[in-house]
């Protein structure tokens, strides 16, 4: 779907279905410099199981136009604007990365919009290297390189991709090279200066289900541990062959963890 | 040196790249998943499978376990997104173009074709209302001054037939892109070894794996790779993958997966329909090849220099087409995209026409006299008296071939014994 927010196109995928009001809707948000289609896999279960499907496209990301916006903060805030716009006033929401930091900051900030939250591949505090920020901010491809080796888990040059005959580096990279200049950096940036993730933590008032990747090089699981202890109804689902890239590399193992979260 | 991660080497991904020792057993080797088909876990697993909401096999014509492994391991040495496996290198080239574009549609294609694609686009995909327009690629201008309104695919060979005209990649995919359209190339003579051509602006390729990705002259195949950078929802010439499609579950491709549209498509529609997938034990065996292309490839060419340089200094000897030769018309092209090498496979003009060309061949030990290219053995054919004999020599001037055009395809034996079996073809032909 698309609807316009502040003059701009805003993009949302739906699993070809129109929502409906009847169903519970799930929200999708993906991480730095990445897109809705990211959720492949697991946003068209959903779509085909009896719920609304929101899998956004964060501006200047993806479908959606504008430029990308500069804090997790903006981003929970438009993420809101355009569930308002649809006239959805309940959501589960389920992040990944600096998705999960947007979905923790919306359910802090609209606790009466949030029912459940999942955050996938994430860490609190989310401190980019200044490496990787400096090689973003000058539109370097080495930054490039960088999300996409530290978001695979060490194994997966030389292992198989569960979806056949798709190379996972390849994939990361194609789509990271179609992003405008800057967008990363932004991203990444906003990640880095997060600042109210344990405030935002206490406040959150629905459960939180955390699926961590247990050889997670981006965002180990033990920096999502703080975080986990601030939530009042916490849960954790450590997938154990799995890095950063989830939904990619276990792909059923997210699914499964999410169905038994979500349904 | 720069700080920051490291990508696995060429080397290191052709020998492990797709593939983990085996859960189920342990076996190191790419284990030969000789099945059709694949159990359900239930009926919503089957479901989950059929309507893509979970990863996993459900037919071989579609994926394969041990197919997946070449596929994913083409799509790490050529570094695309993905890749898909098929019967034969000419199964590759008609599922990009069966999934790019309908009838109406309309193709510009370098002239310096190897003879099978040329018959396919000048003849038979012309029966099902696909033109083609052929063009010399020397002058990359020739590819934009051919470009129509229905102009779906641009596509030449990354080293031509039969002449070794080099494709110059870059300025070629320039003009494809300017026009809204992708760059298809047929990197068979390259591999990846010798050129990456989505480093250089290609959007699309493919192999005939039965060359030198096998090496071992055992099995028939082909793969098409996508870099997953053509943005197909930007041009807008290409609704087979950013609209919904019948077919298959009212998908929009691009919508869907994004960077994958291209693969989704060719595999859910093209190998479901059309059913050119590649048999697992094929798979296997190109595998096999792939773990040394990295050993052998230096060798080809190591090979092919000494022959090439042979030959140059023979008085028997017309004259040789290999780019890396001062006198070839794409000599600095050529230092630019091949400076690993311009292959292993290339011609020579022999002279005394038809009847020299006839005793050369036939004077030959150590060269096999075949139609194929691209074998761990060295090779060799004479156009004029076997794949092009009904032509005049006029006819076959038009064609780019001489009477006397031999073309070599050097393997790797002793260079000296090479040599010497040339050698003796040479007197032979010039004793009448």
């Amino acid at each position: 779907m698309e609807a316009q927010l502040g003059g701009r196109k805003a993009f949302a995928y739906t699993a070809a279905h129109a929502l409906d009001a009847a169903k519970p809707t799930v929200v999708f948000v993906h991480g730095a410099g990445l897109d809705h289609s990211w959720w492949g896999l697991q946003s068209r279960y959903f779509g085909y199981h009896g719920f609304n499907v929101l899998a956004v496209d964060l501006p200047g990301h993806g479908r959606s136009e504008g430029a990308a916006l500069a804090s997790i903060g903006d981003m929970a805030s438009w993420v809101k604007s355009l569930l308002e716009k649809e006239g959805i006033q309940s959501v589960s929401l389920v992040g990944h990365s600096m998705g999960a930091l947007i979905t923790l900051e919306f359910a802090a900030r609209f606790p009466a919009m949030a029912s459940r939250i999942a955050l996938i591949g994430v860490a609190y505090p989310m401190k980019v290297s200044d490496a990787f920020l400096d090689a973003a901010k000058r539109n370097d491809t080495a930054a490039y390189d960088m999300e996409t080796i530290w978001g695979h888990a060490p194994q997966v040059p030389f292992s198989g991709n569960p979806n056949p005959g798709m190379w996972m580096y390849g994939d990361t990279l194609a789509r990271l090279s179609r992003l405008a200049p800057g967008v990363l950096h932004t991203d990444l940036s906003a990640c880095n200066s997060y600042a109210a993730g344990f405030e935002s933590a206490a406040q959150v008032a629905c459960p939180a289900l955390f699926i961590l990747g247990a050889r997670d090089m981006m965002t180990p699981p033990r920096g999502a541990e703080a975080l986990v202890a601030k939530i009042k109804d916490a849960r954790v689902e450590r997938i154990r062959p799995s890095g950063h890239s989830l939904m990619a590399e276990a792909p059923d193992a997210t699914l499964d963890a999410l169905i038994g979260f979500l349904t | 040196m720069a700080a920051g991660p490291k990508y696995p080497g060429f080397d290191t991904l052709a020998l492990h790249a797709g593939q983990s020792p085996d859960p189920a057993t342990g076996a190191r080797a790419v284990p030969v998943y000789q099945t059709t088909s694949y159990v359900f876990r239930d009926a919503a697993h089957a479901a989950s499978l059929f309507n893509m909401e979970r990863a996993g096999h459900v037919y071989s014509r579609i994926s394969n376990p041990t197919v997946a492994v070449l596929e994913e391991r083409m799509a790490a040495l050529e570094g695309g997104v993905g890749a898909i496996a098929t019967a034969s290198g000419q199964a590759a080239l008609h599922l990009a173009i069966a999934t790019l574009m309908d009838a109406g549609s309309h193709i510009v294609a370098s002239s310096a074709l190897y003879g099978g694609s040329h018959n396919l686009l000048g003849y038979t995909l012309k029966r099902f209302g696909i033109e083609t327009t052929f063009v010399s690629p020397r002058q990359p201008e020739n590819f934009k001054n051919a470009i129509k309104p229905n102009t779906r695919l641009l596509f030449g060979e990354t080293l031509g037939n039969p002449g070794l005209d080099v494709l110059d990649i870059p300025a070629v995919s320039e003009i494809a892109h300017a026009a809204g359209l992708p760059l298809l190339v047929d990197a068979t003579f390259t591999t990846p070894y010798l050129l990456k051509p989505f480093e250089h602006g290609a959007d699309l390729l493919y192999h005939s794996a039965t060359k030198f990705l096998g090496g071992h002259g055992v099995a028939i195949g082909g793969v098409i790779v996508d870099s997953g950078r053509f943005d197909w929802e930007k041009s807008g010439k290409f609704p087979q993958l950013t609209a919904p499609y019948a077919g298959f579950h009212n998908m929009d491709f691009e919508e869907e997966s994004g960077t994958r549209a291209f693969l989704l498509r060719a595999r859910r529609e093209g190998l479901r329909d059309f059913g050119a997938c590649m048999a697992p034990m094929t798979a296997f065996q190109i595998l096999q090849g792939i773990e040394t292309l990295h050993l052998r490839m230096p060798r080809h060419v190591e090979n092919t220099r000494k022959v090439v340089a042979f030959l140059s200094s023979r008085p028997e000897v017309e004259k040789v087409l290999y780019p890396e030769i001062a006198g070839h018309p794409d000599n600095a092209l050529a230092k630019k995209l091949l400076p690993r090498g311009c292959g292993a496979v290339f011609s020579f003009d022999i002279k005394g026409g038809r009847e020299a060309g006839r005793r050369f061949i036939e004077s030959l030990r150590v060269f096999s006299h075949l139609a194929n290219v691209g074998d761990a053995k060295s090779l060799v054919i004479h156009p004029a008296s076997t794949t092009h004999y009904r032509m005049s020599d006029e006819d076959l001037v038009k064609a780019g071939i001489g009477a006397g055009t031999i073309r070599l395809s050097i393997g790797l034996e002793d260079a000296e014994d090479l040599m010497g079996d040339l050698n003796l073809g040479l007197r032979a032909a010039a004793k009448g």
